[in-house]
């Protein structure tokens, strides 16, 4: 039995949303906030030193425990906010964790982005030397293993050219190709293949499976691209909202992740509650439930969607000048299949729109494959943002295909939408 | 199959951050390496940048001490101490620019460097010091011309600089770091100080005596002396120029003085450390 070399116990990130938001404040408006309103300011320093806090808490990542063993290579997948990244932020101690603990054995080389640290004045050689140094390799090690990254990456003739005038297929090229002789026990990767042309990308995912094969060595690797983690990664992480959600063999787990069956359509009220990443103004969502026309949560690739939306405002008078933007996301390919967009429909409410109820938006037949998708909501009034919600709601579609005229199942990582069609030959 | 983990390995463990420990340092010596490129990439990307490269590091106080002489040692008649205005300028100008110009770079180098902070993990003190050692080799060019104006004008520095001299390098080096810390980390938060900063920075020109003597202040010279850079700059000039007698008190007050700012400012950038990642 081997020995695990990453042991993560308990973890959890907290955020306040407050940080989430605006990250950083200007002294001048503290200090304004100071002689405008002593009172409040005091008021409130003192609930925050007496522990009671109004501040909203966001966790990243909660109760997150897992081991990997040496030579492993583990797949974490998610949707966008997931806690993928702080988790990978945390084991590279880029962040410091809220709660638990994380032992790891080895060095540990993460590469959360190519070329970090890379500067556009120096040369490509100077740069080598440079983003090695950062993410830390030894000078003597460097010496030896310049010649190497040089032909990785196939920029010989340009070395002594600044990085300036590089292409960026040429960049990544460069930049990969010193994080991937690197060398660590484990090595973190974060979604950094998706630049680069397709054979570069095939010569790296080579060199990362030839590393933890044949040298042993551990890998985590995020990835959107559902096929390349189950390509390369034997088990997989699931997460969801922070927490693990399914752990094991990759194929089962990207099948939960695809066809998440469990927790279906009607997702309402709760889930927006739960959804703390908002930035509420004098509008605000209250529910939403995603069905087909009928009022069904099953939602098959040749039914229409129907997305209804509650909302509450401060206002007692009509809204004007409201816009509502709904996205709808593929959580297999990531890319955004929809955009209902008031603005841009001729179909809308009209005018005005009452101070609190509910809007109603319904497509024609969705064509869209199975699987699993994902709704973003977003109310404007006056083009600024009232109330947007990311991953509002998700639905699953199912496909009858015979309703198609196929004979199987498409393959949804490639393509997310469905259509009837034959061939002829002339 | 040979078990990989009886081999020594470094073992790391993450925990919700303490704020010292004795790792810190030992760590701060591993990184060296990266100081040594981050100073490197520094000195390198300025002096590719400028036409003139390193003689931009001679220019700024050659052209500063040409300028001051003719306003206030010809114009304003500013007496220098019975040596002559220009090198006793110069030799004031050279410390005070290795100090305000590190403790500018020190305090922006949290900010500057916020693409690699946020992705890769190093022990974060690496910046400030880069950013200090940099402008060190800034103060080595521009020392070569003190040295011809000492030849040019005949003086012959006294022994003990040998001592002296190192000694209030680490003094300047020490006050601009423990300030400039303090500073990184309020910028992280508030990025409006950086805007404040460089009239900041103008203003404690005037409260040392760069262009004057201390001796001009006369009874309140002792609240120039609060100032550090004075002890730094009288005593470089009472060794080079033998202006005054070397006075070891005003040495040992400002080192002292200086450790204690340096110690505040490695507690204060500890402190806010943690979350830097988060913020910038």
């Amino acid at each position: 039995m081997e020995k695990p070399v990453i042991e993560v116990k308990n973890l959890g990130k907290k955020y306040d949303i407050n940080h989430q938001r605006g990250g950083y404040i200007a002294l001048r408006d503290v200090i304004t906030n100071v002689f405008k309103s002593p009172f409040a300011f005091i008021k409130n320093r003192a609930k925050e030193i007496a522990g009671i806090q109004t501040k909203e808490e966001f966790w990243a990542l909660k109760d997150v425990n897992f081991t990997v063993n040496k030579g492993e290579m583990l797949g974490i997948i998610g949707l966008n906010g997931a806690g993928k990244s702080t988790l990978l932020k945390i084991l590279s101690q880029i962040t410091p964790p809220a709660t638990g603990e994380v032992k790891i054995y080895g060095r540990v080389g993460s590469l959360l982005e190519v070329g970090t640290g890379f500067h556009p004045e120096l040369t490509g050689r100077e740069n080598i030397f440079l983003n090695g140094a950062i993410l830390g390799m030894t000078r003597r090690e460097m010496a030896q293993k310049f010649d190497a990254i040089v032909e990785f990456s196939g920029v010989e003739k340009f070395l002594d050219t600044p990085v300036k005038y590089y292409s960026s297929g040429m960049y990544v090229r460069l930049a990969f190709s010193v994080a991937a002789h690197m060398e660590p026990d484990i090595l973190i990767v974060d979604e950094v293949l998706a630049v680069g042309d397709a054979e570069f990308q095939k010569k790296c995912l080579g060199k990362m499976e030839q590393v933890t094969k044949n040298e042993g060595r551990t890998v985590l690797f995020v990835s959107h691209n559902l096929i390349t983690v189950q390509k390369l990664c034997t088990r997989t992480i699931l997460l969801e909202g922070g927490k693990i959600k399914a752990m094991g063999n990759t194929k089962e787990v990207v099948e939960q992740y695809l066809h998440n069956k469990s927790d279906s359509a009607n997702v309402s009220a709760t889930s927006i509650e739960l959804n703390t990443k908002r930035n509420v103004g004098e509008i605000r969502f209250t529910d939403i439930k995603v069905s087909n026309i009928k009022g069904s949560a099953v939602i098959k690739s040749d039914d229409t969607l129907r997305i209804a939306m509650k909302y509450g405002s401060n206002f007692n008078e009509p809204l004007t000048d409201i816009r509502i933007v709904i996205t709808v996301d593929s959580a297999h390919s990531q890319q955004t299949v929809l955009r209902l967009d008031s603005d841009v429909t001729a179909k809308t409410w009209g005018e005005t729109l009452k101070p609190e109820g509910e809007i109603i938006c319904e497509t024609d037949v969705l064509n869209l494959t199975r699987g699993k998708y994902i709704v973003h909501i977003d109310f404007l009034r006056q083009g600024t943002s009232q109330d947007y919600i990311k991953n509002a709601a998700e639905f699953n579609v199912e496909t009858d295909i015979q309703n198609y005229d196929y004979k199987i199942n498409p393959d949804e990582t490639v393509c997310d939408y469905v259509i009837r069609y034959r061939f002829n030959q002339k | 199959m040979k078990h990989p983990m009886t081999e020594s390995q470094t073992l790391t463990i993450i925990r919700p951050k303490k704020l010292f420990s004795l790792r810190d340092i030992t760590e701060l010596w591993r990184y060296k390496e990266l100081l040594y490129f981050f100073t490197w990439r520094d000195l390198k990307v300025r002096y590719k940048q400028t036409i003139v490269g390193v003689a931009w590091a001679i220019f700024q106080p050659l052209a500063t001490m040409v300028i001051f002489t003719v306003f206030f040692s010809k114009l304003a008649s500013i007496p220098s101490d019975n040596v002559p205005y220009p090198i006793f300028v110069y030799s004031g100008l050279l410390f005070w620019q290795f100090f305000s110009s590190a403790l500018g770079d020190t305090s922006n180098c949290l900010i500057a460097n916020q693409s690699i902070i946020t992705k890769v993990y190093f022990p974060r003190l690496i910046l400030p010091l880069s950013s200090v050692l940099t402008k060190l080799v800034d103060f080595f060019i521009a020392a070569s011309i003190l040295v011809v104006l000492m030849l040019y004008y005949g003086f012959v520095p006294k022994l003990e600089s040998i001592i002296v001299i190192p000694l209030v390098l680490i003094i300047s080096f020490m006050a601009s770091v423990g300030l400039g810390l303090v500073l990184a980390a309020i910028n992280v938060k508030y990025r409006d100080v950086r805007y404040v900063l460089p009239f900041f920075i103008q203003m404690l020109l005037f409260v040392t005596p760069v262009i004057y003597p201390a001796s001009i202040a006369q009874k309140y010279s002792w609240l120039l002396a609060l100032n550090p850079m004075t002890g730094v700059i009288q005593s470089a000039r009472a060794t080079l120029l033998g202006t005054t007698e070397i006075n070891w008190g005003l040495i040992g007050i400002s080192f002292a003085a200086c450790l204690i700012l340096l110690c505040i400012g490695v507690y204060v950038f500890k402190k806010v450390e943690r979350y830097f990642a988060d913020i910038v």
